[in-house]
């Protein structure tokens, strides 16, 4: 294969990133369990440091192991470059360290996950970072939250819980307008159902807990350069554009071209918030995505027939998921995600809160907890667990009002998945 | 040539057959991107010339600095342009008066002069654009990937050990540097 032939999907989620170990030839990306690396010699050393060679130091900053699942999912998304950390919700925070100030303010669409809601409204405004909230399904609700002091703004491209999926490309030309990145949480999506850097999006961001690895085994977060800000016009941004002081003055946005926002969240967030992922964690993570594509035909397809199950049962007043033709968002999953709306769903139980628990309680095969994107099929009831602790009215704009079941579809026989739904709603 | 997206063999090949780089606008100061590329450059066993009225006569890493191209005593096979675009046309001139020739134009990074281009292709001379020569070095031997950066290409080769070092990859292919 030549250098310029650009390889498909299911080719770069296999090799991207993970060449053959240059000292032994193992094939399979090897874990480097390692805190640190030794230097070469003393100017190697303080070349590393000054960031003048590319390199390996402590595992904190960077690691071979992690740094395949880095190149690979930015490969998957066509990012510039990437950086994985130890959880999404540690990706969302060096992410906002990186481009925000005491005192900015950011826009996120309400249609997002509980936890992110919850890290935005209060641990953020301890770093005097002010959450203005707008409506993901209504584009002009952005336009309108625009104030001088924004900086940045954050959407899902398909919301947890509810499947909703959002319109980026209308999203993308008011941050365009406003002079500033979109960045979008792809996570339910994964990059095999939907590429937000096509859409105009600038910075991609994962929970790789979730479909990236798919097998539940591990926590884990990516950032994605798209490469495509320039960080440098008007000086709003000062961790790229200004010389940083803890590496002698250098302009980071200057130095590194199309990826410095990457290294910028690296050689700072990172270093200095100290959030890393294991490179246990990144082997599996990495070994996930191998089967990206395949498991996410398989969520999809399942979560069809399961939504049409639901849709036609006595016991189940609405079923919200955009793979369904007639959902109020089909139109935009076709355009965004024509392979499938992925796999996590709402839908809501006749006879409200109680009756949302008893079905949670009485599944066989589902597993009641807290996560998405597993081999196995996942339930939860938010309104009692993940967004217990948001206001009614936030829990209903959040999609996670009383009634309302959140499914995530296995990759299970889909009969098996729906004759287990059918037996916990006879008995709820 | 097309001077949006260069082949990857056409980068190689650059980097592969020059060995002495005339860099026009090295910087003194440790911490301006010139620096950086200067000393990875002679890191990977390049020679790296400066060029910069400002410190001629001084060493940077060692290297003499010279005042313009014309000054530098010895053959060079790439000139690299640290400088503003508008800067790149008078360069080339005096790249093409050089005796012998330079076989390579390299602008770095946002430098584009597509006239001064044209011209140095006109010569006979290889151009390349917008481009880093150490971020290129980098994402073809595979180092770049340890900063998680997409080199955009696969391969199930091993990546080519460089100078008996274990963290510093090489360009594989012929190439002797140490
Ligand atoms: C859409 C989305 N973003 C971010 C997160 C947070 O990720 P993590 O749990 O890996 O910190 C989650 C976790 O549920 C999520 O579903």
């Amino acid at each position: 294969m030549s250098e310029d032939h650009v390889p498909g999907f299911n080719t770069l989620s296999i090799h991207a990133g993970a060449q053959p170990d240059p000292t032994t030839g193992a094939r399979a990306t090897p874990i480097y369990q390692t805190t640190s690396f030794v230097f070469e010699d003393v100017d190697h050393a303080a070349s590393l440091f000054g960031l003048q060679a590319f390199g390996n130091i402590y595992t904190r900053i960077g690691n071979p192991t992690c740094a395949v699942l880095e190149e690979r999912v930015a490969a998957l998304e066509g990012g510039t470059a990437a950086l994985a950390v130890a959880s999404g919700h540690a990706a969302q925070l060096i992410v906002m360290h990186t481009l925000l100030q005491p005192g900015d303010e950011f826009i996120a669409g309400t249609q997002l996950y509980g936890g992110s809601i919850n890290q935005f409204n209060h641990a953020f405004k301890k770093f005097d970072w002010h959450v203005a909230w707008a409506d993901s399904t209504d584009v002009s609700s952005f336009e309108k939250a625009v104030t001088p002091k924004t900086k940045a703004i954050f959407i899902e491209s398909v919301a947890n819980p509810g499947g909703v999926v959002v319109d980026i490309e209308g999203i993308a030309q008011v941050a365009r307008r406003a002079g500033v990145p979109l960045i979008v949480d792809n996570t339910l999506a994964s990059p095999y159902l939907c590429r937000p850097f096509e859409h105009g999006a600038d910075i991609v961001v994962h929970s790789a807990t979730k479909f990236l690895g798919g097998h539940g085994n591990s926590i884990g977060g990516v950032i994605v350069d798209g490469g495509t800000f320039n960080w440098m016009r008007e000086g709003r941004y000062p961790t790229l554009s200004e010389p940083c002081e803890s590496y002698q003055g250098m302009v980071l946005g200057e130095t590194f071209g199309n990826f410095a926002f990457a290294i910028a969240c690296r050689v700072l967030g990172l270093r200095d918030l100290g959030a890393a992922l294991s490179p246990f964690n990144a082997f599996l993570l990495v070994t996930g995505i191998e089967t990206l594509s395949l498991r996410m035909d398989r969520h999809c397809a399942n979560a069809v027939a399961v939504a049409e199950f639901l849709s036609s049962h006595p016991k189940v007043a609405w079923v919200s998921y955009s793979g369904l033709p007639g959902d109020r968002y089909h139109a935009l999953q076709q355009k965004y995600c024509p392979k499938g709306g992925g796999a996590v769903f709402t839908f809501g139980v006749k006879g409200g809160y109680d009756a949302g628990v008893k079905v949670v309680s009485n599944v066989q095969l589902f597993s009641h907890l807290a996560n998405i994107g597993d081999t196995r099929s996942l339930i939860i009831h938010p309104a009692s667990t993940t967004h217990r602790q948001l206001s009614d009215q936030q829990k209903t704009s959040a999609g996670a009002g009383p009634d309302v079941i959140r499914v995530s579809i296995g990759i299970e026989d889909k009969e098996d998945i729906i004759a287990d739904l059918d037996q916990a709603l006879a008995s709820a | 040539m097309n001077h949006d997206s260069y082949p990857d063999a056409y980068i190689r090949e650059i980097l592969d057959s020059c060995r002495v780089i005339a860099m026009v606008g090295a910087s003194a100061n440790t911490v301006r991107p010139s620096y950086f590329v200067l000393k990875y450059m002679l890191e990977k066993g390049y020679r790296v010339i400066p060029v910069n009225p400002g410190q001629a006569g001084k060493d940077i890493l060692g290297q003499r600095v010279y005042a313009s191209l014309s000054d530098i005593p010895e053959p060079i096979d790439m000139v690299d342009i640290f400088r503003a675009s508008e800067a790149a046309d008078g360069i080339v001139d005096e790249a093409l008066a050089l005796e012998p020739r330079p076989k390579v134009i390299w602008m770095q990074l946002s430098v584009r002069n597509d006239e001064a281009a044209a011209k140095a292709e006109a010569a006979g001379l290889k151009v390349v654009m917008n481009r880093c020569p150490k971020i290129e070095y980098g994402r073809l031997s595979g180092e770049i990937a340890w900063a998680g950066v997409n080199r955009r290409t696969v391969s199930s080769k091993r990546p080519v050990l460089s100078g008996g070092g274990f963290q510093r990859l090489g360009l594989g292919k012929g190439r002797t540097s140490n």
